[in-house]
């Protein structure tokens, strides 16, 4: 078996004097898709936060590829090759989408095949089409396919989604979900925080369900199929 | 100021250039010798001002310390005259390397801060840097210093023309507008404009934010400098007044005027505040008036500076 890309061991996290998660033990192995539920408010965020860099640990470790990385600032992970889709997009509304795509496009950290823009336009022919709008002159789905994009140039080593799909038309949804099969295949190391569990069961090689900040239950996506009562329970699904 | 007219695009910065160039040497058959002067000022407020809009535009830091800046660079030909030394290029060279090594350390500490704090600490640094100049005895205190003795610009150039000053000013002029225009548009650009509008997801994407602001706020330092120290060639006076909060109010207006983060805002906001300010000071006192009312103007129809006029609606970021 591989060993870990990502891993934490006894995570613990929160805000002030609110504990939000309490001893959390994952690995995440090169090329795995990896997929974190539960239901709102259950420490989804704060995980990928303090995976991040964005909320410093209270305890545990979090490991990336063998490098301590907990309580590192949230560049400093970037640069190792963390890169995050967050919730809401946020695209630069005074950039155009070609130039989000070179921005950040430096960075190679060691990839076999880096993403160049012609690889990152294949991908999304939609942006290729609007390569010299605005960040807000797009529409939300276009936005997310940026989104996407643009933590791609960074040739990620692992990609975070956050909510990837959240408030999108089904028709662009179906398109998201597309890329990130895709993905899948090329081999792209991949956690995927995601509330359409039924379209994530293909995709993700295993599953995480997060209850009041707590692992709850982990196992792969057809054992997850197989116990639908798992979905009423922890997922209101 | 591109979009409407693409061929125009290319060649504008060109046709500027040669039309100032020009200046010098028809004004005198216009009967325009004064104003020769009057534009060599304009372009050297205009380097300044270029160098703030990079900051403020680009950037989103809005400093109001920046003549501070060009405070520090016109002391600097200051020592330098009062040392003994008479190489104006070595006093424009060193206004601007003095006048970045402060904004380093100014920059290092205001940088730590965010919107109206980094706004306070910026004018409280240069506020600082006025009482310095007043309190300094040496070099006029409050009554400013005169340079009695010229600076020289090199054996050929010195005896070439009677106006070989106005063209070297008009060439950094030029070279710095040139420089930042393609920053701007480079990838360190792009980064400048990403942190301005999220500074927090250019982080999470992996850019050392801290740094490449100090970068940004020390390179226009150093420009700001040297506009300090042309400036203190071209009026061959200098006085803590340069530095006074007021000016930086000033610079901050005029870029805005023209358009902030616009290629062409901080010199057009420079030249038509100073033609403004020169026409109306000839028909009236109270020509504080009129540019009141022009600004008030500007905020109701153009709240994007005047440069944004002359872009086509809903491209103009592409264009910046």
């Amino acid at each position: 078996m591989k060993s870990p890309l990502l891993s934490c061991r006894g995570l613990e996290a929160g805000y002030g004097a609110s504990q939000v998660l309490f001893g959390l033990d994952f690995d995440i192995r090169p090329g795995e898709v990896v997929a974190l539920l539960g239901r709102n408010g259950m420490g989804k965020s704060t995980t990928i936060k303090a995976l991040v860099g964005g909320l410093r640990p209270q305890r545990g470790e979090i490991r990336f590829d063998g490098l301590a990385i907990h309580g590192a600032r949230a560049d400093v992970i970037a640069r190792l090759g963390v890169a995050i889709v967050p919730e809401g997009r946020q695209c630069f509304p005074n950039l155009t989408v070609r130039e989000h795509l070179l921005a950040f496009a430096a960075r190679r950290n060691g990839v076999a095949e880096p993403w160049t823009l012609a690889r990152l336009y294949a991908l999304f022919p939609r942006l290729a089409e609007r390569a010299g709008h605005m960040g807000n002159q797009l529409s939300g789905g276009e936005q997310q396919m940026l989104a996407i994009a643009r933590a791609l140039s960074t040739n990620p080593r692992l990609l975070i989604l956050d909510e990837a799909t959240e408030g999108l038309a089904p028709v662009i949804r179906d398109e998201i979900w597309r890329c990130l099969a895709l993905l899948k295949a090329q081999g792209q190391t991949t956690l995927v925080v995601d509330k359409y569990v039924e379209k994530l069961l293909p995709l993700a090689d295993r599953n995480l369900i997060l209850e009041r900040g707590r692992i709850a239950w982990q196992g792969s996506s057809a054992e997850l199929d197989a116990h639908r009562d798992l979905w009423a329970r922890y997922l209101g699904v | 100021m591109h979009e409407r007219f693409p061929g125009l695009a290319r060649r504008l910065p060109w046709v500027v250039l040669i039309l100032l160039a020009l200046f010098p040497l028809v004004a005198p058959a216009l009967g325009f010798e004064y104003y020769v002067g009057f534009v060599r000022r304009v372009l050297i407020v205009a380097i300044a001002a270029t160098s703030l809009n990079f900051i403020l535009g680009y950037g989103g830091m809005a400093a109001l310390g920046h003549a501070g800046f060009v405070g520090v660079g016109a002391y600097t030909v200051v020592a330098l005259v009062e040392a003994g030394f008479s190489s104006a290029w070595l006093a424009w060279a060193s206004a601007a390397l003095v006048a970045g090594v402060a904004a380093a350390a100014i920059g290092a500490v205001s940088l730590r801060t965010r919107g109206v704090y980094f706004i306070m600490i910026t004018l409280a640094f240069a506020q600082m840097l006025y009482y310095l100049a007043v309190s300094l005895r040496t070099w006029g205190g409050d009554d400013g210093y005169g340079i009695y003795s010229p600076l020289g610009l090199g054996a050929w150039l010195d005896g070439a023309h009677a106006q070989v000053f106005y063209w070297v000013v008009l060439a950094i002029a030029a070279g710095v507008f040139a420089l930042f225009s393609r920053v701007a548009h480079s990838r360190y650009g792009h980064a400048l404009r990403g942190i301005r509008d999220n500074e927090t997801r250019m982080v999470a994407l992996g850019y050392p934010v801290y740094r490449l602001k100090l970068a940004g706020f020390v390179a226009a330092g150093a420009v700001a400098g040297l506009a300090g120290g042309l400036l203190a060639s071209h009026n061959a006076f200098v006085s803590p007044g340069l530095m006074h909060w007021t000016q930086s109010a000033l610079l901050l207006v005029m870029v805005m005027l023209g358009g902030a983060g616009r290629r062409w805002g901080a010199p057009l906001g420079v030249a038509l505040w100073l033609t403004l300010e020169e026409v109306l000071k000839m028909y009236t006192d109270y020509w504080h008036w009129p540019l009141g009312l022009l600004l008030l103007l500007v905020v109701f129809h153009a709240p994007q500076g005047v440069a944004a006029l002359f872009e086509r609606r809903g491209e103009h970021g592409a264009a910046r």
